[in-house]
């Protein structure tokens, strides 16, 4: 079932918490919500769950499909919602909690208690936990309290399925499994999903497209390839990774920056150019085009590349960059050591002046 | 580094006079009341338990304490649930206001009760002209009794409720169930032993209450007498063993209340463990 939301906004007292925004989720997407903590995604998400209700205007409408759910009630918008932290019902048994939404339906539509039984069992097989059911939750790991949780909003076979924040508080590995089962089981079962995080790489590994976010506002919305190649703006480009900054002074064709120099073609004044770490390469001699003195101060060979940290007089913060195992193997690269750094590629974004639209690109929730 | 306390001689001593003390100000009165009670044998005893005066007492205590504990209950439960579920302006002056009766001495509550209620009071003049009498009579010391007593099951909910929050309860209309449902079970079951020691508290208190009642009462015998002031009525009347026949009746019932209170203790300590 399709999600649209038309102008919905939402004040907090006098903050205004969400510019009023417009999206449309198509049937079967599973859509991404990022941004920063305090952009507004979980209010969003909450407003679509109805927990919370939008700023009262006249054109705010959510609908579902073709039905309008602006004015309907949590329980009667039949929405899957999963909590950051569970919130599975502490005095019941996994299966108890998994059979809760299908206990509380009116007698003359709820299911024989057989039925109710099989069906919850079906659910509990479907995320491995079979032999769990009667436990409680104290009882389990934070990733099969999340998985209990996944099938209870499953329970009542809701239309759309909502998660904020889901595999927050799991540790990197149970975080990448879920992921995946996630996936999985979205494409099995096809119901619309929107879940919330402040990790981009889960946004882009796991989203069909991605809502970027940030201060009550959308920044973007794309698929994660696009996202990633033409962010729309600063924003968008600082948040989505690491960044290098180099501000200078820009004059007949080449930036000054201190000791640092740069051949660019760009008019003459000041000037800010971002950087990604892997369109950073390393070399013993500066090169025609860019005069870039550098000093390795720390060096993580751990993964497929080695992060190499750079500083230098001219650098207000250390550079990052990312270069291949051989490449750190020929350069011979310590603590200490003094290169060249030469920029294949490097961005700008002109129009937008750096206090409004760069909060910190990492967020903790 | 050494401790205080580490040293056995220190030890000894601070053990030694925390048990002296517990004994000295807590053991030792309670022998003296039921050793007292039973001063003249047993029969006494009983004589002074089943008197027509003492009965009376025992029963408008015991109808006090039936009555105000679920009034109690439910406007404990009401304001809990209200400041721990929802953000409103006046919020932080609610939860000031539930500690008055616990900050007020019973006797000024007493007073203020009756100057609003007794029969040439504000409220109390109007409600004489349709005959109704709240002061000295059993509703009067409803009233006070329920006025001392109302803070405990809030006092015992809001914490908890504070710390378990509202996720629960969202998962839960998440999932369609209606308000009442959600309130039995999901909020019930979470607060359940909270709410039963707020409710032993109250009946302690209210059984126990002196102050309050004892100015708005009027101790008539064997009508507005409950069994604090019945006993202190005893004891003017140089009715020792009867004085004390009653207080061992009071303390029997905080004895019960204190095995109550600490078998809910033991039960939510090992809950923790095995939910």
């Amino acid at each position: 079932m399709s999600i649209r939301l038309h102008e919905i906004g939402k004040h907090f007292g006098r903050t205004q918490a969400l510019e009023p925004i417009d999206l449309d989720i198509a049937e079967g997407e599973l859509v991404g919500l990022l941004g920063p903590s305090g952009s507004g995604k979980t209010t969003l998400l909450r407003i679509i769950a109805g927990l919370e209700t939008a700023d009262n205007v006249a054109g705010a409408r959510i609908l579902f499909g073709e039905r309008d759910v602006t004015h309907l009630h949590v329980r009667d918008r039949r929405i899957g919602f999963v909590f950051q932290h569970y919130a599975l019902f502490r005095h019941m048994t996994v299966f108890d909690n998994v059979a809760f939404g299908l206990t509380v339906m009116p007698r003359k539509s709820r299911p024989s208690s057989g039925e109710i039984r099989s069906r919850v069992h079906r659910l509990l097989e479907m995320v491995k936990l079979e032999h769990m059911a009667h436990r409680y939750p104290a009882q389990l790991s934070g990733g099969q309290q999340q998985r209990v949780s996944l099938a209870r909003a499953l329970a009542l076979r809701p239309d759309v399925l909502l998660l904020d924040e889901p595999f927050g508080a799991l540790d990197a590995k149970v975080r990448q499994e879920l992921r995946r089962w996630l996936r999985h089981l979205h494409d099995e079962l096809n119901f619309t999903s929107l879940f919330v995080t402040h990790d981009q790489e889960e946004a882009l590994e796991l989203s069909d497209r991605v809502v970027v976010m940030s201060n009550g506002r959308i920044e973007q919305i794309d698929t994660p390839d696009e996202l990633y190649r033409h962010p729309a703006n600063r924003f968008v480009f600082e948040f989505l990774g690491d960044v290098n900054h180099l501000e200078g002074t820009v004059r007949d064709g080449v930036l000054t920056c201190g000791d640092a120099r740069l051949a660019v073609d760009l008019a003459d004044g000041p000037e800010e150019l971002l950087l990604r770490p892997h369109e950073l390469e390393l070399a013993p001699s500066a090169t025609q085009h860019a005069h870039l003195p550098v000093c390795v101060t720390a060096i993580s060979p751990v993964g497929a590349e080695v992060r190499v940290e750079l500083e230098a007089d001219w650098l207000g913060e250390p550079w990052l960059a990312t270069v291949s195992h051989a490449d750190y193997e020929r350069l011979h690269l310590t603590r200490g050591t003094r290169l060249y750094a030469v920029p294949r590629r490097w961005h700008r974004f002109p129009d937008e002046r750096r206090e409004q639209a760069a909060p910190l690109p990492v967020a903790v929730s | 580094m050494q401790r205080i306390g580490d040293g056995i001689a220190v030890r000894r001593l601070l053990i030694g006079a925390a048990v002296v003390l517990a004994a000295l100000f807590l053991l030792l009165p309670l022998v003296a009341i039921f050793a007292q009670a039973f001063a003249r044998g047993i029969d006494v005893f009983w004589a002074n338990v089943t008197n027509h005066y003492t009965l009376a007492a025992i029963q408008l205590t015991l109808f006090i304490a039936v009555l105000t504990i679920p009034v109690c209950l439910v406007f404990g439960v009401a304001l809990a649930w209200l400041v721990t579920r929802f953000r409103f302006p006046g919020r932080r002056i609610l939860q000031t206001l539930i500690d008055i009766p616990f900050a007020v001495s019973p006797v000024v509550a007493g007073l203020v009760y009756l100057l609003l209620y007794g029969r040439t009071g504000w409220l109390g003049s109007w409600l004489d002209g349709h005959d109704i009498q709240l002061m000295f009579a059993w509703p009067g010391i409803l009233l006070v009794t329920i006025f001392v007593t109302c803070p405990f099951v809030a006092r015992e909910l809001i914490p908890l409720m504070q710390a378990q929050g509202s996720r629960e309860e969202e998962a839960a209309v998440t999932l369609g169930a209606p308000g009442w449902t959600i309130f039995r079970r999901v909020t019930l079951p979470n607060i359940r032993w909270a709410l039963l020691y707020g409710v032993i508290l109250t009946n302690a208190r209210a059984v126990g209450e002196f102050g309050a009642v004892s100015v708005v009462s009027g101790a008539i015998r064997g009508q507005t007498n409950t069994l604090p002031l019945h006993l202190e009525q005893l004891y003017q009347d140089y009715n020792t063993v009867g004085a004390f026949a009653s207080a061992s009746l009071l303390a029997l019932i905080a004895l019960l209340t204190l095995v109550a209170k600490a078998g809910l203790e033991w039960r939510a300590a090992r809950r923790e463990v095995h939910p």
